[in-house]
């Protein structure tokens, strides 16, 4: 693998691994697996990143051509832990019609919601979103639930029985990075289920910061599939989110608006 | 449907969004083998319903106008 040397682990371990709605994952990083150029560079990206949870959609098999898209013959399932998405659905009910089918595909009951609401911004209709989350949840699924930075609907949906809120960090796909961090970091101190930021993220520096506000997770995908070098991108992802949580388990020293000297006042010359 | 004669030995019905004809007879099992499709990595859906046991796959036989969805997963966010 061309870039092994980069998939060093940092020394420091986690003290609380991330859990979501029982099951504990070797990752605070998930990924998405859209737009990369090839399917090995996809594999190697997500075999950089170091993520478990591993999103997909679910589309159409194209007749004619199916070979190429699936992704069960790039990906293994035993391997990964696979979340199907519900992108693209407008609705509540097309959104539980794909979860349902997701679910079918026999791996696991867990979905990653999505309800658009506006196809400029990806915004998400959250109204539908609350819907499809209780039914889904009603049904058994484990519902993490893509959403904006609004505490009000992060608590709804909580309430309404997600297993994890993923509050976006700006629109999908636009590398805006953290735009709202206080929104952020509200919802997380306000929510007792885990809050995964989705989307967003363009660099390793969002990572970073987004991670330091003490959130539970990232989940991104073109912040790495269209970086120049997505498998580098993806090393760096994984360290970043790494360095943000150890930064933040560690406490951030104080701002202040003035310097103070790091270096000793006293046993200046010629004093 | 379009305007074509359809065969007597043969029913026509939707898959994923197109007309297809099919012999009389045919299963669930018959038309993913014709489409060269293996049922571990697919789900199908007919008539809106999602058809969960894959071992009835070899006995669902197919009627006129069904409307069979196929989907997989392909790479997404």
């Amino acid at each position: 693998m061309a870039h092994a040397d980069l998939l060093s682990p940092t020394t420091l371990t986690d003290p609380q691994p991330l859990v979501i709605a029982g099951r504990e994952f070797r990752s605070r990083l998930m990924v998405g697996t859209g737009k990369y150029a090839s399917n090995a560079q996809m594999v190697e990206a997500i075999e950089a990143s170091g993520a478990e949870v591993v999103t997909v959609a679910v589309r159409r098999v194209d007749l004619d051509r199916s070979k190429d898209e699936a992704i069960l013959h790039h990906l293994d399932p035993d391997h990964y832990f696979l979340i199907a998405n519900t992108a693209g659905c407008y609705n509540a009910s097309d959104a539980i019609r794909y979860a349902r089918l997701g679910r079918a595909a026999g791996f696991n009951e867990w979905v990653k919601l999505e309800v658009i609401g506006d196809q400029q911004t990806l915004l998400p209709d959250t109204t539908g979103l609350l819907q499809a989350t209780k039914t889904l949840a009603d049904e058994g699924f484990k519902v993490l639930a893509y959403t904006n930075d609004d505490l009000i609907t992060a608590l709804k949906l909580e309430e309404a029985g997600a297993v994890a809120v993923m509050p976006l960090a700006s629109p999908i796909g636009s590398g805006l990075g953290m735009l709202n961090p206080y929104a952020i970091r509200t919802i997380k101190q306000r929510l007792s289920v885990p809050v995964i930021v989705d989307a967003g993220v363009g660099t390793a520096s969002d990572a970073c910061i987004v991670m330091e506000q003490g959130v539970d997770g990232i989940l991104m995908n073109t912040g790495i599939a269209a970086a120049q070098d997505p498998v580098r991108m993806a090393a760096a992802m994984k360290g970043a989110v790494e360095a943000g949580r150890h930064a933040y388990l560690a406490g951030r020293m104080p701002r202040r608006e003035v310097a103070v000297p790091s270096s000793p006042t006293t046993g200046m010359l010629g004093t | 449907m379009t305007g074509t004669e359809i065969l007597e030995a043969e029913i026509a019905l939707a898959v994923n969004g197109t007309e297809r004809r099919i012999p009389i007879g045919w299963t669930l099992a018959d038309l993913l083998a014709s489409l060269e499709l293996e049922p571990r990595t697919i789900v199908v859906e007919r008539n809106g319903t999602i058809v969960r046991d894959r071992a009835s796959f070899t006995s669902l036989a197919l009627a006129p106008d069904d409307v069979i969805e196929i989907v997989h997963f392909v790479g997404g966010g």
